[in-house]
C-alpha cells in the first residue's frame, strides 16, 4: 500500500482504505471475483468442477449447515472437466476429478496439490491409494494409471510425479470403485463368469461397450486377454501393437453384429439395458443400481479375470490462495470426516476414509455393503428410497473381493493419440 | 453536411451485421485454420507450424484403396446418410409445400398449418431421441404391432441402432428446413401463370414439372443447403440414433477434442468445412440464388 499519513491524523478515508487493506490481506487474493473483501470474508463459496458423482444436493447442504460454506456446483462430463481445467484454470476453485487425468493434468501446471499435513484423516486413507493395497495388506492390480503412480508430487509447484509418498498430494481420494459387466439375468438365464461373454455370438446384437475411447479400450482388453488371444504388459499402456491387435479383435465383433450400440452416457445405458435392447454391456455401479430400481432385473457380474477400477478426488486450482484455500481445506477435512463417505457407501461407491464413513452407518448397511453380508433390513438408497430387500446380498460381495480383484485401472496411454485415431477407424469400420 | 451517397448508407447499414459476423464467425474460424497446422502434446497445444495432423489424417488412404481409410469411409458414409436425407426430405418437403401453396386457401390455415410442421422441435433433441427407442426397440410399439399382426415372426432390428434409424430421425426433423424456403417460393409464383399452363392443355404433371419447379428452384436450393450443411456437420443424432456404431465427420472431430486433442481436431473441421463448401458451390453454381432473389 502506497497510502500516507498525514499530520491530522487518520482521516475516515484512510481508516476505510487501511481496513480494507488489511481484510484484503486477509482474504489473499482469493477474491478475484472483485467482490469487496468484507463480504468474501462473510461468505465462504467455494466454485466445485467436476462430474456429478459427488455433487449431491446433500451433500452440500450438510456441509453448509457444518461449516457455513457453500458450493457451487460446475458439473461436467470426464472429458469436459480435463478441457475446462486446461484451458480455464480461474473458472473453478475445487477440483474433483480422476486420478487418469492427472497425466495430463499435473504437467500443464494448472492445478495446485494439496499439503498432506493438513489433512487430519490422511493417515487414515485406505492403503489403496497410499501403496497399492488392501487394508489387510493385500496387493491389488496396478495396470494403468493406478493412484499409487500418480499420488505424490515431488515437491510443493513440482510437476513431476514422486515414486514414494511425500508431503504434496496431486489429489486428495473421495470416492472409487470397482466395474465390471452389467447384465440381465433374466434374459441370458445362465451364470456368467468371464470377459470372454462380451464377445459370445450368443449374444450376437445384444451386447454393448462404453464409447468412451480410453475406458472402452481397457474393457475390450479385458475381453482380448479372458479369450486368451494376448496377455498384456499393461492393459493401461499397450503398444501400438496391442492397439492394433484389440481394436482389430473389437472390429471383427462389429462387423459381426455382434454390438448393439455404443453409450457414452449413464442414461444411455440404463436405458440400453432397461428396454432390453442389451442383455451384457459394461456398465457402472449406479446406473445398474438404476436399472435395479425401475424393477427390472439386472447384476453387476463379478468375472473371474477380476475388475477395471476407477478413482477420483480432490485438489485445487493454481488461482486459490489464502482464505479460500484454507476453505478448500476445511472443505476437504469435512468430506473425509464421515457423512459424505457414509453417502457415497450407501450408493455403491466406496469412500477414502472407510473409518469416518462406518461411524455414520448404520451397522445392518455396512455390513451389507462393505462386508457382503445379506441385508438384515431393507436396504434404502440416500433419498430413502428401496434398493433391495432384506435378505438380498450384494453383487460382487464384501469390499475385499470387489477392491481386492481390481485388474486395472482407468488409464491414460502414452500413445493416447494413436489409440484415438484406432477407435475413430473402429466406429468407421 | 453533403448528404451521404447511396452506396455509403448501404454500407452503414451493413455494418452492424459485418461486425458481428466478423468476431463471431469469421475470426473464429480462422483460429481454427491457424490451429490446425499447429502441433499438440497431451495437455497443450504448441504453436509451430506442422502438417502433421493433414498428414495424419490421410494417413495410408492411397495405399490401402480399394479398402478405404478411416477419413473415406467416413465421408464415404456420411454424404450417403446426406444424400439419402436430402432426397427424401425434398420430396416430403415439396410436397407439403404444394399442399399448403395450391390446396390450402386462406392464410391463417397455411400458417397454422406449417406450425404444425415445427412440433418436433417442441421439445429438447435429447427427449426427442430418447423417445425412439420405445417405438422402434426390440420391444417396441412398432416391432410389438407387427408380432401382434403376425407380419413378423421375430423383432426386426434393423429398426432402431441402424442407417434406417437415422435417416428417419433426421428426416423427421429437417423436412421443416426444406418445406419452408420452398413454401416461400410457391407463394410468390403468379397463380395466372398456373392457369395459363391449364389453359394451354397442361396436365397438372406438366404443370409442377415445367412451371412450379422451375419457379421454386430458389427455395428448393436454400432448403438444400440448410438441410446438406446440418447433415454433414451432425454428429449427436447419428450417434444415437446409429448408437454410435455410424461414423460421421462430426464424431470424428468430437473424438478429437474429448482427447484434448484439439490441432488434429481443427484440421478435421477445416475439412469438413471443405468438403461443405464444395457442395454448397455446386448448388449455388447450378442456381443463381442472388439473381432469383
Amino acid at each position: 500500500m502506497t497510502e500516507k499519513k498525514t499530520t491530522k491524523g487518520i482521516s475516515r478515508r484512510n481508516l476505510l482504505k487501511a481496513g480494507a487493506g488489511m481484510v484484503g490481506a486477509a482474504a489473499g487474493a482469493g477474491a478475484i471475483t472483485g467482490f469487496p473483501a468484507i463480504h468474501a470474508a462473510e461468505e465462504k463459496v467455494l466454485r466445485y468442477l467436476g462430474t456429478a458423482v459427488n455433487q449431491a444436493d446433500d451433500i452440500s447442504k450438510q456441509l453448509f449447515a457444518d461449516t457455513g460454506i457453500k458450493l457451487e456446483y460446475i458439473s461436467a462430463t470426464t472429458d469436459d472437466v480435463t478441457k475446462r481445467v486446461l484451458t480455464q484454470p480461474n473458472s473453478f476453485d475445487v477440483l474433483d476429478t480422476e486420478y487418469f487425468s492427472l497425466k495430463k493434468l499435473i504437467p500443464s501446471g494448472n492445478i495446485l496439490p494439496l499439503d498432506a499435513k493438513k489433512i487430519k484423516e490422511f493417515d487414515n486413507i485406505t492403503p489403496i491409494f497410499t501403496k497399492g493395497e488392501l487394508p489387510n495388506g493385500k496387493k491389488i492390480g496396478d495396470q494403468g494409471t493406478a493412484p499409487k503412480k500418480v499420488m505424490f508430487v515431488e515437491g510443493k509447484g513440482s510437476t513431476k510425479f514422486a515414486t514414494s509418498p511425500t508431503e504434496w498430494v496431486t489429489l486428495i481420494p473421495t470416492v472409487y470403485n470397482a466395474d465390471t459387466l452389467g447384465i440381465r439375468p433374466d434374459l441370458i438365464k445362465r451364470p456368467v463368469t468371464s470377459w470372454t461373454e462380451l464377445l459370445n455370438p450368443e449374444f450376437k446384437g445384444k451386447a454393448s461397450i462404453l464409447n468412451i475411447p480410453s475406458i472402452g479400450i481397457m474393457d475390450a482388453a479385458m475381453v482380448v486377454e479372458a479369450m486368451g488371444t494376448h496377455k498384456y504388459g499393461d492393459k493401461g499402456n499397450m503398444t501400438k501393437e496391442e492397439i492394433d491387435l484389440t481394436m482389430k479383435v473389437m472390429t471383427e465383433a462389429k462387423k459381426a453384429g455382434q454390438f448393439r450400440a455404443f453409450w457414452k452416457d449413464f442414461n444411455e445405458s440404463v436405458n440400453l439395458m432397461s428396454s432390453g435392447e442389451t442383455v451384457i454391456q459394461s456398465m457402472w455401479s449406479p446406473a445398474v443400481t438404476k436399472v435395479r430400481s425401475m424393477g427390472i432385473a439386472c447384476t453387476f457380474q463379478p468375472l473371474k479375470e477380476g475388475y477395471r477400477s476407477w478413482a477420483s478426488g480432490f485438489c485445487a486450482s493454481k488461482g486459490v490462495t489464502g482464505a479460500k484455500l484454507d476453505w478448500t481445506y476445511e472443505f476437504v477435512n469435512w468430506f473425509l470426516s464421515g457423512f459424505a463417505g457414509a453417502y457415497l457407501n450407501r450408493q455403491g461407491y466406496y469412500s477414502a476414509v472407510l473409518s469416518t464413513a462406518k461411524a455414520k452407518m448404520e451397522p445392518y448397511e455396512w455390513a451389507y455393503w462393505m462386508e457382503g453380508k445379506p441385508a438384515e433390513k431393507d436396504i434404502k438408497a440416500p433419498d430413502g428410497s428401496l434398493l433391495e430387500k432384506a435378505g438380498a446380498t450384494r453383487d460382487g460381495g464384501s469390499y475385499e473381493d470387489r477392491m481386492g480383484n481390481v485388474a486395472c485401472w482407468n488409464a491414460v496411454m502414452d500413445e493416447n493419440d494413436y489409440m484415438v485415431s484406432k477407435w475413430n477407424e473402429f466406429i468407421a469400420a | 453536411m453533403k448528404a451521404l451517397t447511396k452506396e455509403k448508407v448501404a454500407w452503414l447499414q451493413a455494418t452492424p451485421m459485418a461486425l458481428v459476423f466478423a468476431v463471431f464467425f469469421l475470426l473464429p474460424l480462422l483460429f481454427v485454420l491457424i490451429v490446425s497446422f499447429w502441433d499438440y502434446n497431451d495437455f497443450e497445444m504448441i504453436p509451430t507450424f506442422t502438417l502433421r495432423q493433414y498428414v495424419q489424417s490421410f494417413d495410408g488412404c492411397i495405399t490401402s484403396l480399394p479398402s478405404l481409410c478411416t477419413t473415406f469411409a467416413t465421408y464415404l458414409e456420411t454424404i450417403k446418410l446426406c444424400f439419402l436425407v436430402w432426397a427424401i426430405t425434398l420430396l416430403i418437403g415439396f410436397t407439403l409445400a404444394y399442399f399448403l401453396a395450391f390446396h390450402v386457401r386462406t392464410t391463417t390455415w397455411r400458417i397454422a398449418l406449417s406450425l404444425l410442421c415445427t412440433i418436433p422441435f417442441w421439445t429438447s433433441n435429447v427427449i426427442r431421441m430418447i423417445a425412439w427407442i420405445p417405438l422402434l426397440g426390440r420391444n417396441g410399439l412398432v416391432n410389438a404391432s407387427l408380432l401382434k399382426a403376425g407380419l413378423i415372426s421375430q423383432p426386426q432390428e434393423w429398426l432402431l441402432y441402424s442407417e434406417f434409424s437415422v435417416v428417419l430421425a433426421l428426416v423427421h426433423l429437417f423436412t421443416f428446413f426444406m418445406m419452408v424456403p420452398i413454401l416461400n417460393s410457391m407463394l410468390r409464383i403468379d397463380p395466372r401463370l398456373i392457369e395459363a399452363a391449364r389453359d394451354g392443355g397442361a396436365s397438372p404433371w406438366q404443370t409442377v414439372w415445367n412451371v412450379i419447379i422451375p419457379l421454386s428452384k430458389t427455395g428448393i436450393v436454400i432448403g438444400s443447403i440448410f438441410v446438406i450443411t446440418i447433415v454433414m456437420g451432425d454428429f449427436v443424432t447419428v450417434g444415437v440414433m446409429g448408437g454410435q456404431q455410424i461414423a460421421s465427420a462430426g464424431k470424428i472431430i468430437q473424438a478429437r477434442l474429448d482427447a484434448l486433442q484439439f490441432p488434429v481436431g481443427a484440421a478435421n473441421a477445416v475439412l469438413l468445412l471443405i468438403a461443405v463448401l464444395l457442395m454448397m458451390r455446386g448448388l449455388t453454381r447450378a442456381v443463381d440464388i442472388r439473381k432469383e432473389l
